[in-house]
């Protein structure tokens, strides 16, 4: 596999996640609520992520390459372990699985037990929760399309990428018309906390002075070194836990 | 001062989140490695150690509290 693919596959599942969290929170407003106000807090959304793209992109590129290995190296680590540690902690039973189900239904009540629609025909609920959910969403998909894209110079097959993923899961949610509970969302952020910690680890070395045994291919033994650790941790949480059940129900 | 506390508080959450040790190890880490480099020391090692002891402690430190509080709970 060479570090096109890594990369494309890379983007393209980090960028899926956060695409399903906005779109669950855009289909549950939209369904309660209506649809005018919250597409329209979806465009206003897509037009201040766009502008942060356009401005953030170029900048980038006047950067010594060094130092933004460095940044983004950090910066990506600091947000993937994030995501592995969480996705260890639901793996292992210490956390409760993220269910876009439930995150759909609580949405759905919310904004059925929120302020009347305005005599205006504007539902600023309707459109600030939409423009909130995606603009938050979005941010985070142009940050790993920024941070993947500039550090390898190829901000274009990020950005195809994450264009890829939120098409894919636009469609998906228009195919099954509800939650998008059927994307194993938990496996699929494990997968992305092993990708985004390695790539952190990576980058952030060579930022910092790196030199890596074997070059660019050290990459694929770093991510299996990360895929390993994870899976022992959470081997050992999950084992852990069931020697605790008992004793814990018996005290 | 509302929206510069939500701007704040978004990249403290997506930078440092829920355990704010983790950052500051990984903080370490970078520029012990980063010393290494510059003293022509091959560190290439120490940011998997790091990340492999960083991880462990906050997911058993997590773990342990998750079980104590059950026990508190069941008691």
């Amino acid at each position: 596999m060479n570090s096109s693919v890594i990369l494309f596959v890379a983007a393209f599942l980090a960028s899926a996640v956060e695409a399903v969290e906005a779109l669950t929170i855009v289909l549950a407003v939209g369904v309660v609520r209506g649809w005018r106000s919250t597409l329209i807090g979806v465009a206003a959304a897509s037009l201040v992520l766009a502008a942060v793209i356009a401005g953030l992109g170029p900048a980038l590129q006047h950067i010594p390459i060094g130092t933004l290995r460095f940044v983004v190296g950090a910066l990506l680590l600091a947000f993937g372990l994030q995501w592995l540690r969480k996705a260890i902690l639901r793996a292992s039973g210490y956390k409760p699985l993220h269910d876009e189900a439930e995150a759909f239904s609580r949405e759905r009540e919310q904004a059925s037990s929120a302020a009347p629609i305005a005599s205006t025909g504007m539902d600023w609920y309707s459109f600030t929760v939409a423009f909130k959910g995606v603009l938050l969403e979005g941010l985070e998909v142009a940050f790993i399309v920024v941070t993947f894209g500039a550090t390898q110079g190829r901000l274009g097959l990020a950005a195809a990428a994450a264009a890829a993923a939120v098409v894919a899961v636009v469609v998906a949610g228009l195919v099954v018309r509800g939650p998008l509970e059927r994307v194993p969302e938990n496996t699929l952020k494990f997968v992305v906390g092993i990708l985004l910690t390695s790539f952190g680890i990576f980058w952030g070395g060579e930022g910092a002075g790196v030199g890596w045994p074997g070059g660019d291919l050290a990459i694929l033994g770093v991510i299996a070194y990360v895929g390993l650790v994870s899976y022992i941790l959470m081997r050992a949480l999950r084992r852990r836990r069931l020697a605790l059940q008992p004793a814990a129900a018996q005290a | 001062m509302r929206y510069v506390r939500s701007f704040g508080r978004f990249w403290w959450n997506f930078i440092v989140g829920d355990d704010w040790r983790v950052a500051a190890g990984l903080a370490v880490a970078f520029a012990l490695t980063w010393l290494l480099e510059h003293e022509d020391v091959s560190a290439w090692w120490l940011l998997p150690l790091a990340v492999a002891l960083l991880l462990s402690e906050s997911v058993w430190r997590e773990a342990r509290g998750n079980s104590d509080a059950r026990s508190k709970r069941h008691s």
